[in-house]
């Protein structure tokens, strides 16, 4: 049975910043980031692809507890995975990305991702980057502030065969 | 490069069925545990809860969950490890609800900040649910053992499943 899940990278956060994997290999069929930590302020878990800064869109159900709804972006310059659940400098917060087909030069891209902090709220998003390209680079960030130091963000491959 | 994603354990509930499912003396050289589930109850409730401890811990769990149910739309806040949803043995017969726990860093330092999603789906026109959650066990400790049991100490049906991965992140 070959390999199925496999760590691509992974980086601890030593001071805080933004994580940027880059020349991701195409040998895998699906990415899969996860993200456990906190922000140095309130910050939407947020990802851009192969450095672009435009044609992205997300979809979000949002919920913090005591009501829930649905949020749109569109023609957003980078991809936010959330809005209640966010990153923050008080609690642990967690999320997950999974980004399919990423290395097909035909469609464009869709991303599943959840944002969790069981302080603040939960969301569960689909985003799209309108690009054919492959995935080489993604960076990871907290929007409107950043990532804290000690956080976690990891990069695995999925291979579907 | 290995193959990370490696399962730890895994336990069938045999006939007569049992109070909880128990992972004990985790090892702590994986980066992240996943617990993938298939479980009902044998109560007279529909839908019941499934609660998730950690190494026997039944205090410091927050959570904020998202859910649908049925045609409506919410969320809510607790304190406490009921932090999933299955059937229960009300509901139609030979229908186990499905759920995944995700705990990234059991082994570290920090609070323990994990998912819970999982699904009471029947063929019903009421009594169906899903449910996202974000939880925190408010515990430094690492993690070396989780039990799911109910919330009402009813019992697990035969034939549950659920199964322990371990996941490295080199």
């Amino acid at each position: 049975m070959p390999s199925t899940y496999t760590p691509i990278a992974t980086t601890t956060l030593g001071s805080a910043g933004t994580v940027t994997f880059s020349s991701i290999p195409a040998t895998y069929t699906d990415l899969i980031v996860i993200v456990n930590g906190k922000a140095t302020g309130n910050g939407q878990l947020s990802m851009r692809i192969n450095g672009g800064t435009s044609l992205y869109s997300t979809t979000s159900l949002t919920a913090n507890g005591s009501s829930a709804g649905s949020t749109r972006e569109t023609a957003a310059t980078y991809l936010q995975f959330g809005y209640y659940g966010y990153f923050d400098a008080s609690n642990q917060a967690m999320a997950i990305a999974h980004i399919m087909n990423y290395a097909n030069t035909t469609t464009f891209k869709t991303i599943l991702a959840t944002e969790r902090n069981s302080a603040t709220g939960v969301d569960a998003s689909v985003g799209l980057w309108r690009s054919t390209s492959a995935i080489n680079s993604v960076e990871v960030y907290a929007s409107g502030a950043n990532l804290a130091a000690g956080t976690v963000v990891s990069l695995y491959g999925v291979k579907s065969a | 490069m290995p193959d990370t994603f490696i399962k730890i354990a895994s336990v069938t509930v045999g006939s007569g069925g049992a109070s909880s499912i128990d992972f004990t003396s985790i090892p702590s050289t994986y980066t992240d545990l996943v617990v993938k589930y298939s479980i009902r109850t044998t109560s007279a409730n529909q839908i019941d809860y499934l609660k998730c401890e950690f190494n026997g811990s039944t205090t410091s769990y927050t959570e904020r969950v998202l859910y649908g149910y049925g045609t409506t739309v919410g969320s809510a806040s607790n304190s406490g490890s009921y932090d999933n949803i299955i059937n229960g043995g009300a509901n139609t017969a030979s229908t186990f609800s499905n759920g995944e726990i995700y705990v990234p860093n059991y082994a570290g330092s920090n609070y323990k900040s994990f998912s819970s999603d999982s699904v009471a789906e029947s063929n019903t026109t009421s009594n169906n649910m899903l449910m996202l959650a974000a939880e925190l066990w408010s515990n430094t400790s690492a993690i070396t053992s989780i039990k799911l049991s109910d919330l009402s100490s009813g019992t697990i049906a035969q034939y549950s499943t659920a199964t322990l991965y371990g996941i490295k992140n080199s």
